[in-house]
């Protein structure tokens, strides 16, 4: 038996009563056992200049989102939330791997893989998920029934999946970049990256590529449909600690080593800002409303508007029990999950989580039915990794360049352009009908004629 | 707005309360929460084209009963569901088209039954045979006992052809040597046009300018006629003849003909120096067309066993349809619902086809309307890309027509390759670059 410290303070916490006051209606003298806990909990909150303002939130609902799993046997624990925000993965670096409904407590399963787990993450539905193992990559079904041990996967450190296009992306220590397709059971491709140690991973939410983080500071970036990196780019003057991308795709926070946070634009490739960290931010992590979280040792903070302003200090700052291995803000929830190595925390964060969700993307309250059709849907119109790449919608623009080149064939074929035509020059008027403003004003009236598609004219198919 | 109706047990622990939320789904548009619209999209164009290949069954039914091939078909005015038919053996069927069932025969002509058009009116039809006359019928079958008998028969001097009735008079055009412009009331005709031709082999009135006619004449030439005068108003002369032609119901300045060199060519009748357009695909002569209600689209039949369905301005066909069993095709109708196609071939079957092939038939849930709306629009969007295009363009044919396609294709490929160089080697101007479509007509007159 693992020996339990002894609490030198027994019992609740003595309240201060104007504190509870703030949040309980009716009499202060009938504090029960629910205001007390809130009372001590609002400690959280006071902090915060953006919170000085008497805010009504349902207590019950919050009290239900933060608590603390303790898991002191197995190890650091990684985490990943379901996509609708309703299931939570833990997964302890000694085998420890449960999958809990958080909101409700409910222990959906649990189970000891008998192994180290370098990472945990879902599958395209709260049915499956896949563990990454010492040796190779394992799935599980949310029951925790093995369903399959993918040999050809091995030695993986993390794990992201690309909703949209039901791919598994894996990096692995060996410096192997692979993507596995949960449609279809299918290894679609794998890179070899030459790029050492593959341990900081991240995916870009709109274009679905994948950032590696490498010692040597370069950021690269990787697409099924390419044997080498789309870009490379230097971040840091030491090694990448972490890195995420906000779901906009437009800014990259990434920390190094030597002790700096910086933000980037995406899209320019061009550093935004950086700050100073007292060290090496281990995790990183970004809320759907662009709180971004970082974890140092085992004190997490929680910055507001990183790339916007330049921020002074954060919006919050929590110390957990042991050292932090795995950071995720909950979808549609104000709630920060840490696992550290003492286990599991849930943090509440006001103004994380994204209020209004879609119900016909991802609806946390789906009934049976709905997410039966919405699993059908999601296949159907599942994306094929040959349309990855840095601008998803390259497929909505226009080709130019292939009308171009048709033409020029064509021009060299014929001897002659077809579309070409003399330029309009206006008749010289007499008696001072032929000043240079009448011109140009005949001019401007045939201007528009080339943008004509003329029925003789012939176009490409 | 949304409506939730949340129900908390009221349990000791806090921790065990489960919050049900009954459903209506909240929206919220944001792009970042669909991310990846434009491949999704793609996605879902993709498999909207494959679905669509994958329910085209265009052959809904035949018509079986004739005892010879079919030479000419007519809808009934008013009805959508009764079809005339005339057979090369001169017997007449009226079919009941949603039973598919022949509900009369009458024994018409001696030879062939060589034209039949409905009157506006609905109530009686005329046909035009072999044996020289031109007889009107009831349209109504006659009581138990009373035999069939046309309501009345005019002799002619020469064989006709083909017939056609005004839209709103009590007029009707013959053709055979001469185009005659009868009066019902009468048994001679009330104008002759003739332009030193032998034979006419089609007339047709126009569905809007109800006084203009064209015909189709064996000296390779469609004729343009007012009724109201005296002599024919133009000639436009082609390289090869055309069979039949057919006046688009909705812009009635154009009008497309099937000719014998394998093409069909849409006039418009104001400026007859050059076809409108080119619709070239069939393998053998066209022989017959008919305009689909709407104007947009126009089907034609071959003596290639094919029926195709080409676009107003299309130069090449968006469908075909075939079977082992259909032979040559002698005549072709669009229903006035804009849905089906019929087809009369020389091997005594009239066959129902679909004219839109993957269409579901019946009424559709507002679900269905929906979703089918969403598909097409999809397609729409996404029709140029070229793994769709080559998806939706894809037509099984029979092996010999697509091998006579591909050899006319080299055919035609050879010879503009050889303008082509012909331009190119030459000093540039010297020689005229002439579209296709100015190559078609010898002469107007």
């Amino acid at each position: 038996a693992v020996p339990q410290k002894k609490d030198p303070f027994p019992g609740q916490a003595p309240i201060p009563v104007e504190r509870v006051k703030k949040f309980v209606r009716g009499d202060v003298d009938k504090v029960d056992a629910l205001s007390a806990w809130i009372g001590q909990y609002t400690l959280l909150m006071v902090e915060s200049a953006w919170l000085d303002t008497d805010i009504w939130f349902d207590i019950l609902f919050s009290l239900l989102q933060y608590f603390n799993l303790n898991l002191s046997q197995f190890g650091p624990y990684r985490l990943d939330y379901s996509r609708a925000g309703r299931h939570l993965l833990l997964g302890g670096r000694r085998g420890h791997v449960s999958c809990i409904e958080w909101q409700s407590k409910a222990l959906i399963s649990e189970i000891n893989v008998m192994e180290a787990v370098n990472d945990v993450k879902w599958l395209h539905n709260e049915a499956m998920f896949a563990v990454a193992q010492k040796k190779w990559l394992y799935v599980y079904d949310s029951k925790g029934v093995e369903l399959h041990c993918i040999r050809k996967f091995n030695d993986v450190l993390r794990m992201e999946f690309l909703p949209y296009h039901f791919l598994l992306a894996t990096a692995s220590s060996s410096g192997f970049l692979q993507y596995l397709d949960v449609s279809v059971g299918k290894e679609v491709t794998a890179i070899g990256t030459k790029m050492g140690r593959l341990g900081v991973m991240t995916q870009n939410p709109h274009n679905a590529v994948i950032h590696l983080g490498h010692p040597n500071g370069t950021v690269s970036l990787w697409s099924p449909n390419q044997k080498e990196a789309l870009v490379k780019m230097l971040c840091h003057r030491g090694a990448v600690r972490s890195l995420t991308v906000d779901k906009t795709g437009m800014y990259m926070v990434t920390s190094g080593l030597d002790r700096k946070l910086k933000v980037y634009d995406l899209r320019a490739f061009k550093p935004l800002q950086s700050y100073f960290l007292p060290a090496g931010a281990a995790c990183l992590s970004l809320s759907q409303r662009g709180l971004l979280c970082a974890s140092m040792g085992d004190v997490v903070q929680v910055y507001r508007d990183v790339w916007g302003t330049s921020v002074k200090k954060p919006y919050m700052a929590h110390r957990v029990r042991g050292a932090v291995a795995g950071l995720a803000f909950c979808p549609f929830e104000d709630v920060l999950g840490v696992g550290h190595a003492e286990g599991f925390t849930s943090m509440i964060v006001p103004g994380a989580g994204e209020a209004n969700f879609d119900g016909m993307a991802l609806n946390p309250y789906a009934s049976l039915r709905q997410r039966q059709e919405w699993e059908v849907k999601t296949l159907l119109e599942k994306v094929q990794p040959d349309l990855i790449g840095l601008d998803p919608s390259m497929l909505g623009t226009v080709d130019r360049a292939t009308w171009q080149q048709k033409h020029q064939e064509r021009v060299q074929a014929l001897g002659f352009d077809p579309l070409a035509h003399e330029k309009f020059k206006p008749r010289r008027r007499k008696k001072g009908r032929s000043s240079s403003g009448a011109v140009e004003k005949r001019k401007r009236k045939v201007a528009h004629e080339d943008q004509r598609v003329k029925k003789d004219k012939y176009y490409f198919h | 707005s949304i409506s939730i109706q949340v129900r908390i047990n009221q349990s000791s622990s806090l921790s065990s309360s489960i919050i049900h939320v009954l459903f209506s789904v909240p929206r919220n548009y944001d792009p970042t929460l669909h991310p990846f619209e434009v491949p999704r999209e793609y996605t879902r164009a993709l498999n909207a084209t494959k679905l669509e290949r994958v329910f085209a069954k265009p052959f809904v039914g035949s018509l079986d009963g004739h005892r010879d091939g079919i030479n000419c078909m007519a809808k009934h005015s008013k009805s959508l569901s009764i079809l005339l038919s005339g057979s090369c053996d001169g017997e007449l069927k009226l079919w009941d088209l949603p039973k598919r069932k022949c509900v009369r025969t009458i024994q018409a002509h001696d030879g062939f039954v060589r034209g039949i058009c409905s009157r506006f009116c609905g109530t009686s039809f005329f046909t035009v045979g072999d044996d020289k006359t031109v007889k009107k019928w009831n349209m109504e079958t006659p009581g138990y006992g009373e035999r069939e008998e046309p309501l009345s028969t005019i002799l002619g001097k020469a064989m006709f052809t083909g017939i056609d009735h005004h839209q709103k008079d009590a007029t009707f055009a013959t053709c055979g040597q001469t185009v005659d412009i009868w009066d019902e009331q009468r048994s001679s005709p009330v104008r002759s046009f003739s332009w030193g031709v032998d034979s006419f082999s089609c007339v047709r009135y126009n569905p809007v300018e109800t006084e203009l006619l064209a015909s189709c004449a064996s000296d390779r030439s469609i004729v343009l006629y007012d009724m109201r005068e005296a002599t024919p108003l133009k000639k436009v002369v082609m390289k090869l003849r055309s069979n039949t032609l057919c006046w688009n119901p909705m812009e009635a300045y154009f009008f497309t003909c099937s000719n014998e060199d394998y093409n069909l060519y849409t006039y418009d009748m104001r400026r007859l120096n050059a076809p409108v357009t080119v619709h070239m695909d069939h393998v053998s002569a066209v022989l017959d067309l008919d305009y689909s209600p709407t104007g947009r689209e126009f089907v034609s039949a071959s003596f290639d066993k094919t029926i195709r369905i080409f676009r107003k301005d299309g130069g090449h066909s968006r469908e075909v349809y075939h079977t082992k069993r259909m032979q040559h095709v002698i005549c072709v109708k669009w229903s006035a619902d804009n849905k089906y196609i019929l087809s009369g071939s020389d091997e005594m079957n009239i066959r129902l086809w679909k004219a839109n092939a993957s269409e579901k038939l019946g009424l559709l849930s507002p679900r269905e309307k929906e979703a089918h709306n969403y598909n097409q629009k999809l397609k729409e969007k996404f029709q140029h890309h070229p793994q769709l295009r080559r998806i939706a363009r894809h037509r099984h044919l029979p092996r010999d027509i697509y091998k006579q396609r591909r050899e006319l294709k080299e055919m035609l490929g050879s010879r503009r390759r050889k303008e082509k160089n012909v331009i190119k080697h030459s000093k540039p101007g010297s020689v005229p670059v002439v579209a296709e479509r100015q190559k078609h007509v010898v002469n107007v007159e």
